[in-house]
């Protein structure tokens, strides 16, 4: 009966999908022979779900191959399935749902001849889908196996973006805003309390609420997807199975239900297996005890006092986020903050979230983890000794420890070395030429499993245009240069293109020029008019944005240096680097700041079409937005000009 | 422009600037870096309603910066509202308001920029005389000091910088209007809370107002004569219409008032065009701005102005050589701030340092702060088609609900709803370009309704204007998620008849 219990709910979400909180678990799937092995049991359980919501299904002893099969059959048997279910025609077995999968005859025989498919995509995340589903709209037939975890942390279709990363981290970081913005709620007339012992906020915060929320929205998301692929019937076929190479053109899984290996063959295939974060296994007590941003999202207890360990940009989002919603969290810097990006840029960013509250540990690295009885609220205690470079040794104690230290590929159980797909030994990352071809002809990868930039719409783009030009005649390449991207800190930064220090290195100290803007906003309370007479920083390149002069937003105590420093530095920082030979082409662009997504897209475009600093000092600016910062900067790192413009309208100027 | 720069010797001044507003003050500062002597005049005639400010013209005290700052309060009332629980807050329900701690604080945000205006001025070296100045002959001006004797000054080129100010029907076209209401001069600044409003106009001063109060939870009604923001892309100013009444505003369409009176519970009681009358508590116009130019003596100057007061230039030089004017006193221009400031540097360049330069008023971006934002770039789909004929243009739309609105289901004020089932906010943005086909898909208007519209337009509106072919979008890479993403994969055009509303999905961005 479960199977009917779910795809019920997979109907009734069809009517009311908004209605996600009495909502089955969707076409989520578990594998439950290796969910022992996941440290932590942070993870909805279908089988929970499925009684809880629907009492009157069948109890059964595990979360069985029934509710797989169902699960498959929901998708991959379209309108046919859901019907033979409602008709209560469907017994239940998984076998009979693979009618869709392996083919029309309905049989799934181990005598039956292999299915052939055009393409064969591991990995059912952003680029894999994308893939797919480009490829099923150019009329080939497609397989895509959703990659189940080997640690056992299982979510559904839609990779790490829709599950644990971009999506939930987003929300997360929109809850964190909010709570940011009490401050100036209450300047500009909104009558909040402020209470005492409730964080930066003031405001009480429900981490239960917040998790179950996001959750809510995940497994929405989760459930358009799977209908998304749904729509391309027989053309798509979804199996939810750790699939591995036999060879280069056939592809053996085991059968969800069943259990038995079966295999099928494929034209091409396509890895898009994506990544998952590093769990250092030679710090005693880490792999028993921390938590990754594979966790966070779902965490079924507030973090507490939380150590992020790790500084790029997923341990600086996480770390802001928490401290954001009233967390007390430290950052433990091994060595510089946001490696790779612009170091202006990434200290600009380390220094407001200090400023905000959020505790920087540099040159400090994680000994070993103990476990404690678990404090007065009831959460873990975790002992933690942290080691600065120095030899000093530390020891604090943390409610939640969360390792943020890189990511590497899943490519170890797919049997790469007996079909001869190479990858870097260290990285595990594949190597794969420029059309995304890997050392095996017929075999490409895409998206955070190659040596590329990882993010989302890079791997979607990279699956469209593989699959445009496998099926669709396209000879356009993948372009991999100018991508924009953003680290959703609690003032973000968005970039494109270069980093003045990778500029530097690339054409010459002398061949650079960079543009930069300092406007200091005029306070005319006298603390701040104190603090901007003897600011001594001529070349950081800040200003406020209107919103926030107007309400003056504080620092945390623990980031003033004195009385009179009590305001949150300038919060925004615009740069631009550029080609001197050039006619200064613009060849990095970087913001700090609010908006910074959306502020930089566009200008994404624009340096894509060569924009020269000309362009944008004839660009007229929207007033009064941040954006409009980049029409007028005229201060160069070069000229070493101190530019305090008296303005306060934000990245423009009004007078 | 004059390289006969020693007459000017015979002059107090080498340019002398009527209008302490963005232009004029650009202008002044920029002439003043270039070496010229300058002075500026800035003086504020009191509102009907007797408001006066400092410094620094409409955009700094009555016109942008407020604006944005209330427009800031009010969003984060949605968010208080309509998120903050969701997301975990325990802000209780119903989190009031204070107007008169949105007034303090805008109003001494205000002041602060005033003050640094007056730095900015001396600091450049002009000379800010804080008197209303009247041409006496085409290089003279007469100004008086609060109880000193007349002064007249001379200078060889003249700046006229005055701006606009909202107009209210006088007495005999709408009887008590000019008593009884206020304007936007006004409101940023208002005593007491404005409590139940009438809009008249449906200008974008009418609806940013209308926004920003609805969404501090005053009652709002707009009263529209014809049509919302007349000059914009249609089908994008139904939308920012659409969703401000989704969000409590209410629209009286086709009316206009007919008279008002005072009630005596010192109410505001509106009879409309249509015969209906009601009670409000407060009477804004914006149902447009006049050019403040009368006053200043342009008959000495031999000045000639178009009806409605504006000055019709070439390449900001008036019927007299010497004389230029920027900003919103001039005809046929966009009235927007960073216009005049580029426009006032612009000038200040050809005049003091040689440079040729000339004001370029095409593809100007500008963005309306209504509480769904518009931005746009480029020209509305109407002209487009007028422009190159229908068959010519292919405009892509794509509608969508921001991911963290969706999250927490916004719901629509009760009385967008038509049944116990349609509660839901609907998708508040909207992404639409309008192409040329026969210049391989050109982008020539950008549009954008939606959160942070401002923001996301700026640099689109750079890639517009270096030429952006709809190839270009698409070959960009969105930023995951993001709204402004949603214009690197639009796909559907007016033309194909398919629905361009997003289903599911994360906002702007495609992820499965």
């Amino acid at each position: 009966m479960a199977p009917i219990a779910i795809l019920a709910a997979i109907l009734f979400c069809n009517v009311a999908a908004s209605n996600v909180e009495e909502m089955a678990a969707g076409h989520e799937a578990h594998v439950t022979n290796n969910k022992s092995t996941c440290p932590h049991s942070f993870v909805e359980d279908t089988q929970t779900l499925a009684k809880a919501k629907h009492p009157t299904s069948k109890e059964s002893d595990v979360v069985s191959d029934e509710v797989q099969g169902a699960v498959i059959g929901g998708i991959i048997g379209g309108k046919n399935g859901s019907a033979g279910a409602v008709g209560g025609a469907m017994h239940g077995t998984g076998g009979a749902m693979y009618g869709g999968l392996m083919g029309s005859s309905g049989t799934a025989t181990s005598a039956a001849p292999l299915s052939r498919y055009d393409l064969v995509v591991i990995g059912g995340g952003s680029g894999g889908m994308a893939a797919a589903k480009e490829a099923a709209k150019l009329g080939k037939r497609v397989a895509l196996f959703d990659y189940p975890s080997p640690q056992g942390t299982t979510w559904g279709i839609g990779g790490t973006c829709l599950n644990v990363g971009c999506i939930p981290r987003k929300l997360m970081h929109y809850a964190a805003l909010i709570g940011a913005s009490f401050y100036d709620a209450r300047l500009l007339g909104w009558q909040l309390p402020d209470v005492r012992g409730q964080g930066h906020s003031g405001i009480a915060h429900d981490w239960g609420q917040l998790v179950k929320f996001v959750r809510n929205k995940v497994r929405q998301l989760r459930f358009s997807y799977g209908n998304a692929l749904r729509s391309y019937g027989n053309s798509l076929t979804y199996v939810n199975a750790l699939a591995r190479f036999e060879s280069a053109g056939v592809i053996e899984y085991e059968n969800p239900s069943s259990g038995e290996t079966q295999k099928l063959t494929a034209d091409k295939v396509l890895i898009a297996v994506g990544g998952r974060p590093n769990i250092p296994e030679d710090i005693p007590g880490a792999v028993e005890h921390d938590i990754t941003s594979d966790d966070i999202f779902t965490l079924d207890r507030p973090p507490g006092r939380t150590l992020v360990v790790g500084a790029g940009y997923i341990a600086l989002e996480t770390a802001g986020f928490l401290n954001e919603i009233n967390f007390d969290v430290s950052v433990a810097v091994r060595s510089v903050v946001l490696r790779g990006f612009d170091r202006q840029c990434a200290e600009k960013i380390a220094q407001l979230m200090a400023e905000v509250g959020v505790r920087f540990m540099y040159s400090v690295t994680v000994g070993s983890i103990t476990k404690k009885q678990p404090d007065e609220s009831g959460l873990p205690s975790l002992e933690v000794e942290l080691r600065s470079r120095d030899g000093n040794i530390v020891t604090e104690v943390y409610n939640t420890v969360l390792f943020a230290t890189g990511r590497t590929p899943e490519t170890a159980s797919l049997g790469l070395d007996a079909v001869g797909v190479k990858y870097d030994a260290q990285t595990s990352k594949i190597a794969v030429n420029d059309v995304e071809q890997t050392s095996v002809p017929n075999v490409y990868a895409v998206g955070d499993c190659i040596p590329q930039l990882e993010l989302t719409p890079v791997a979607v783009r990279a699956g469209e245009v593989l699959a445009r030009r496998l099926y669709g005649g396209s000879t356009e390449k993948m372009d991999y240069e100018m991508v924009p991207t953003t680290v959703f800190t609690p003032f973000e930064y968005g970039s494109v293109g270069l980093s003045e220090e990778q500029a530097v290195k690339k054409y010459g100290k002398d061949a650079i020029e960079t543009f930069l803007l300092e406007v200091e906003t005029a306070h005319t309370d006298p603390p701040a008019l104190s603090r901007l007479a003897h600011s001594s920083a001529p070349l950081l390149t800040h200003f406020e944005d209107l919103e926030l002069s107007g309400v003056h937003r504080p620092k945390v105590a623990t980031a003033r240096s004195d009385g009179f420093d009590i305001f949150l530095s300038a919060s925004n920082l615009s740069k631009l680097v550029c080609l001197r030979n050039e006619n200064n082409r613009v060849v990095g662009f970087h913001y700090v700041g609010r908006n910074a997504g959306e502020v930089t897209q566009g200008f994404a475009l624009a340096l894509r079409l060569g924009a020269t600093k000309s362009d944008f000092d004839r660009m007229l600016g929207i007033q009064p937005t941040d954006a409009e910062s980049f029409s007028g900067l005229t201060v160069t790192r070069r000229s070493g000009e101190s530019f305090v413009a008296a303005g306060g309208c934000g990245g423009g100027r009004c007078g | 422009m004059d390289s006969e720069m020693d007459g000017a010797e015979r002059y107090d001044y080498d340019l002398i600037v009527i209008g302490g507003g963005s232009g004029g003050m650009a202008c002044a500062k920029e002439s003043a870096m270039q070496g010229a002597k300058v002075a500026l005049f800035d003086f504020v005639k009191p509102s009907t309603q007797g408001t006066k400010w400092g410094l620094g013209g409409t955009c700094v005290n009555v016109g942008c910066v407020p604006k944005k700052l209330m427009h800031y309060g009010a969003l984060l009332g949605g968010k208080l509202h309509h998120d903050a629980a969701k997301y975990g807050w325990q802000v209780g329900k119903d989190v009031k308001h204070d107007w008169a701690t949105l007034v303090q604080t805008v109003q001494n945000h205000v002041k602060s920029l005033n003050f640094s205006y007056r730095s900015g001025l001396r600091v450049a070296n002009v000379t800010y005389i804080n008197a209303l100045a009247k041409f006496t002959s085409p290089h003279h001006i007469t100004y008086t000091l609060k109880g000193k004797e007349p002064t007249t000054v001379s200078g060889h080129y003249f700046l006229i910088a005055t701006g606009g100010r909202p107009q209210i029907p006088p007495e005999s076209e709408v009887p008590g209007a000019l008593e009884l209401s206020i304007t936007s001069d006004d409101i940023f600044s208002l005593k007491r809370p404005p409590g139940k409003t009438l809009v008249v106009g449906a200008s974008y001063i009418a609806l940013e107002c209308a926004g920003f109060l609805t969404e501090l939870g005053f009652p709002v009604t707009v009263a529209v004569r014809s049509i919302l923001l007349r000059g914009f892309d249609r089908q994008c100013s139904e939308k920012v219409g659409e969703m401000m009444f989704n969000l409590g505003t209410r629209f009286k369409m086709q009316v206009t008032p007919k008279r008002m009176s005072k009630t005596p519970d010192g109410q505001v009681e509106v009879a409309f065009s249509n015969g209906d009358v009601e009670a409000f508590d407060t009477v804004l116009y914006a149902t447009g701005r006049h050019a403040d130019t009368k006053g200043l003596g342009l008959d000495k100057a031999g000045l000639k102005t178009a009806a409605n007061g504006k000055f019709e230039c070439v390449h900001e030089q008036t019927n007299v050589p010497h004389i230029f004017a920027v900003g919103d006193v001039l005809f046929g221009k966009p009235e927007l701030t960073p216009v005049a400031i580029q426009a006032g540097e612009i000038l200040a360049r050809r005049l003091f340092a040689q440079s040729e330069a000339r004001m370029d008023y095409e593809n100007v971006p500008t963005t309306i702060f209504t509480p769904f934002e518009y931005g746009c770039v480029g020209i509305s789909e109407e002209i487009a088609i007028e422009r190159y004929g229908e068959n010519d243009i292919e405009t892509y739309l794509f509608e969508f609900m921001p991911l963290e609105l969706a999250a927490a289901h916004r719901e629509k004020h009760p009385q967008a709803c038509t049944s116990e089932m349609d509660v839901d906010l609907p998708p508040p943005c909207l992404a639409k370009l309008v192409c040329v086909s026969s210049l391989g898909e050109r982008v020539m208007g950008f549009h954008y309704v939606g959160q942070n519209a401002g923001e996301m337009t700026q640099g689109f509106a750079l890639a517009v204007r270096l030429g952006a072919k709809k190839h270009d979008f698409d070959t960009l890479v969105g930023i995951h998620p993001t709204d402004a993403e949603s214009f690197t994969a639009m796909t559907v055009t007016r033309g194909s008849g398919e629905s361009w509303v997003a289903t599911g999905g994360c906002g702007g961005g495609k992820c499965g």
